[in-house]
């Protein structure tokens, strides 16, 4: 896959957002550095999600910033930055039809790169052709994966994305997501899970429940 | 021409259904009084309306603006149908004016029907009464499948596809859900049931070849006035649900859930 030259980094400028009436993240600061896997740690509703859905633009916060590669990610065409941004959610988001159908979705005119998506997904590229109605969880998700990966991001944001994998589908996500950083990817990782974050984690940002 | 008293011989059938209602103990008998007494009434009124907006050297006016001042009510009562489609109201306005402008532009711009009160006004009222039901549907369930399939429509965005295309797969379902009972209706038309127009037009003594013609008219312009109001409609509620800077709305906005 193509890379920009530059390491994209990620950082929180005193970041500030309230969900029905409940401070979610209280004036948070933080740096996630490029080309390395970050895991986002911490106890349920201290906002792991909310921060990931902050860098693509998913959300927006009430106050602070985010920057993406040293730009305000406000003043970024959402479309580009989530293009550049991939992410994959907590549950399978595949969409109906067969794995190059979801393929197509993301990259329509990128048919060349769908076996090296599926391969860095972990995913056998003989299984292009199948129902995702038929797959396993483990393996929806890793089409999750490749579905992103094949719109070539700089960065990939994960939320919890083995929390429904049994644990060889895991390792499988995992070393997948590893060899990822080793062609010069970005990962925040957001896991519940101390020993895969112990696994994988090149550095970790621990977040608090806001009272 | 019915009689006055054919008309108050017709009142029996009312009592007929008053008496099924009081032999099985429904205790509806006052709300078919009612309703009945309610209906003579407003069809007093629109007849007497109707009979100064069409009189013969009138002008054509009176007509555009009875259209218009139905288009508008009938704006509200899609509205207070589906509270839950936001701002439905200017939606339905929006798509009722299109669907009129469109089907009424086709039937008077090729000559179907020549333009006067008679024509306007009648045609005027099939299009947005047989249009209603389709497009309170199709806002109703632009939400609900966007709001059901929200992950996907998310992961959609995620991927860096705008609004428009992340909401086209739940908003070409919806206008399939919104449209498919009429295309059945039409389907049946002749065989499960003799539409009211071309019955109207029997039984005022028309040639039935002649009322069939119109009746097909009829149909056409229902389908094309469903298929133009919700799309309005569709498209209107779906674009409604996302901020201009690409996010679904539901995600932030807690009033728009359901």
């Amino acid at each position: 896959m193509t890379r920009v030259e530059s390491q994209p980094a990620i950082e929180l400028d005193d970041v500030v957002v309230t969900r029905s009436g409940r401070r979610v993240l209280d004036h948070l600061s933080a740096s996630i550095a490029g080309g390395r896997i970050t895991a986002v740690a911490g106890p349920s509703g201290a906002g792991k999600t909310t921060l990931l859905r902050l860098i693509n633009r998913l959300s927006v916060p009430d106050s602070g910033g985010v920057r993406y590669g040293g730009v305000d990610v406000a003043e970024m065409d959402p479309l580009v930055l989530r293009r550049r941004v991939g992410m994959v959610f907590q549950r399978p988001t595949a969409f109906p039809g067969t794995v190059r159908d979801n393929l197509a979705e993301a990259a329509p005119d990128h048919d060349g790169g769908y076996a090296t998506a599926m391969k860095h997904a972990a995913l056998d590229p003989s299984m292009i052709d199948r129902d995702t109605a038929q797959l396993s969880g483990g393996e929806l998700q890793r089409v999750c994966l490749a579905r992103t990966l094949v719109t070539e991001p700089e960065a990939l944001l994960l939320d919890e994305p083995t929390s429904n994998l049994d644990e060889a589908a895991a390792e499988l996500f995992e070393a997948a997501a590893r060899s990822l950083v080793g062609s010069g990817t970005t990962i925040v990782w957001v896991t519940h899970n101390r020993a895969q974050l112990e696994r994988v984690a090149d550095d970790v940002l621990e977040l608090r429940r806001q009272p | 021409m019915i009689s006055w008293v054919g008309l108050a011989a017709s009142v029996l059938l009312v009592g007929v259904a008053i008496g099924v209602s009081m032999v099985l103990r429904l205790r509806l008998e006052r709300e078919l009084i009612v309703a009945s007494i309610r209906m003579a009434i407003q069809l007093a009124l629109v007849g007497g309306v109707l009979t100064l907006v069409i009189a013969d050297g009138r002008s054509i006016w009176w007509s555009w603006l009875w259209v218009a001042a139905m288009v508008g009510y009938a704006s509200d009562v899609a509205a207070r149908r589906a509270p839950q489609v936001p701002g439905l109201r200017w939606l339905a306005l929006g798509a009722f004016s299109v669907g009129a402008v469109v089907t009424l532009g086709v039937l008077f711009g090729l000559a179907v029907f020549p333009v006067d009160g008679r024509t306007v006004v009648p045609l005027a009222g099939m299009m947005v009464g047989n249009s209603m039901t389709a497009t309170v549907l199709a806002g109703r369930r632009v939400v609900e499948e966007i709001g059901d399939k929200r992950d996907q429509v998310e992961a959609r965005l995620a991927l860096g596809k705008d609004t428009r295309a992340a909401s086209r797969p739940y908003v070409r379902s919806a206008l399939r859900s919104a449209l498919t009972p009429q295309i059945e209706t039409t389907k049946a038309t002749g065989l499960v049931f003799l539409p009211g127009a071309m019955t109207g037009l029997i039984l005022a003594g028309v040639d039935p070849a002649e009322a069939v013609k119109v009746q097909a008219v009829v149909m056409f312009l229902v389908l094309a006035a469903a298929a133009t109001t919700t799309t309005v409609v569709a498209l209107g509620a779906a674009s409604r649900l996302f901020t201009p800077d690409q996010r679904l709305r539901l995600a932030d906005d807690p009033s728009l859930r359901h």
